[in-house]
């Protein structure tokens, strides 16, 4: 049963090697001459006055715990997804009553403004 | 079986008693599959120039070799002899796992996809499988390994400690995960119709008529999500040269550049193979009388169609702005791609009962 993922841990070393040995390669092959101007963080030509790692909008948090939300939902309907058949109209009312929730859900956040960027 | 009987058991038998190599076999795959996609990849960067160029009525590379061909070959030399510059405050481990996660789950998530039907019983019962490897769940982890790819971009615009890094990283994780969604909802459509996440099952029971006929929404939703999740226009707002210089991959030169754009290529290819295999029949020729045509091209083909029409939508519509992508996510594609689930499984259902 498990066999099917020995190629794949297989392949999965090869990607590893190929995507981690370029860069590499232009490491050995490219020049090296660093500057202290080389080495500053890009902002159009003007010397950054503060490092990059300030507070930023509030709006990336929400969207991200929306998102674990909603694919924790799809987790849920991928199993569910393949026995429809069998489950037939039973199964089907769960996963409804399921959706419509976390479809009332979103529209709660929706009211309460969670997608408005400013 | 254990694996290191799989790995030695190597008496399967191919046509006249030649010796099929389990690991022999796989090495060819991987070798075709890896070395396929990068050239693929490269080239696709002058398919992409050419038809920018066509678009615009101009000619496009021209000058490298016939027809500028050679174009991606030059552009891959130069990168490999550039200086690689990183600004000094940078997470250094983080940094440079950024751009090799964005190749690595790009060409690792093709591991999966079937490019053509079983060859069945070559030899002493050996099925040739045209993918690496024969998951039947091939659908969850094509889905598991390309949300990896936010990682690459989150990682490679927060580790650089720049300003334009880090918005663009932001900007692109905000906007994967939303269209994340719409993506695995428009999916679930064609899971509930197959009943399996076997890959090569989907494609086989499109024989009558292919998922894109029954499930157009889930179509049209999963090539939007795709777009987005590529970072393709009108979605390639992470990379919004006017606004943020280069996104998420300012700071990085060199082939560890090339690394990212080769990554955003090798992931047109493997959502235009998704697509193909889910909504366009996969190796299914268009009518039966064609069959003569090995699977493989009509796989390729349709592949290449799809890629052709992701070009052409880049270089006809403009850039959306950032809270009308977040809302078209949001508020227009994860509503359909839930009336489509509740739609299909109905149908489905009450079929069933």
């Amino acid at each position: 049963m498990l066999d099917a993922y020995i190629p794949i841990l297989a392949f999965f070393g090869i990607c590893v090697v190929f995507a981690a040995g370029v860069p590499l390669l232009s490491a050995w092959l490219g020049p090296r001459k660093p500057s202290p101007e080389k080495s500053m963080p890009y902002e159009s030509g003007v010397v950054p006055q503060i490092g990059a790692r300030q507070r930023f909008s509030v709006s990336f948090y929400v969207t991200a715990m929306l998102f674990i939300i909603f694919d924790v939902e799809s987790i849920f309907l991928f199993p569910w997804a393949t026995i429809v058949r069998q489950l037939k109209i039973f199964g089907f009312v769960e996963m409804v009553v399921f959706i419509a929730t976390l479809f009332i859900g979103l529209v709660y956040v929706w009211r309460k403004g969670a997608f408005r960027w400013e | 079986m254990k694996a290191s009987q799989y790995l030695l058991d190597s008496g399967l038998r191919v046509g006249n008693g030649v010796a099929a190599d389990p690991v022999l076999v796989f090495a060819v795959k991987a070798a075709i599959v890896v070395l396929g996609l990068t050239l693929a990849a490269a080239f696709l960067t002058w398919a992409e120039r050419k038809v920018a160029g066509r678009i615009q009525l101009r000619y496009g590379p021209n000058r490298v070799g016939p027809y500028g061909l050679f174009q991606p070959i030059a552009d891959v030399l130069k990168l490999l002899f550039k200086e690689n510059l990183a600004p000094a405050t940078r997470d250094k481990l983080l940094f440079l796992v950024g751009p090799s996660l964005a190749v690595g789950t790009a060409i690792l998530a093709f591991a999966v996809i079937p490019l053509s039907a079983v060859n069945h019983g070559i030899g002493a019962g050996y099925d040739l499988h045209w993918d690496i490897s024969h998951l039947n769940i091939g659908l969850l982890f094509i889905l598991a390994v390309t949300s990896l790819g936010a990682y690459s971009i989150f990682l490679g615009g927060w580790s650089a400690n720049s300003k334009y890094s880090l918005l663009g990283g932001l900007r692109s994780t905000a906007q994967l995960i939303s269209y994340e969604m719409a993506v695995s909802f428009s999916l679930i459509g064609v899971v509930i119709l197959t009943g399996s996440l076997d890959l090569e099952k989907i494609v086989t029971q499109q024989n009558h008529a292919w998922f894109v006929v029954m499930q157009p929404l889930a179509f049209l939703l999963y090539f939007t999500g795709a777009l987005a999740e590529t970072n393709r226009a009108p979605f390639d707002l992470p990379e919004a040269e006017q606004e943020l210089v280069a996104g998420y991959h300012t700071e990085y030169s060199s082939l560890r550049f090339g690394l990212y754009f080769l990554g955003e290529y090798v992931n047109v290819i493997t959502v235009c193979a998704i697509a193909t295999t889910l909504f366009l029949g996969g190796w299914l020729p268009i009518v039966p009388f064609l069959s003569f045509i090995p699977g493989v091209l009509w796989f390729i083909g349709k592949v290449a169609v799809l890629i052709l029409v992701v070009m052409w939508i880049r270089w006809t519509l403009p850039r959306l702005r950032y809270d009308r992508l977040m809302s078209l996510g949001w508020k227009v594609l994860l509503p359909l791609g839930l009336l489509n689930i509740v739609i299909t499984g109905a149908v489905v259902a009450f079929q069933a009962a």
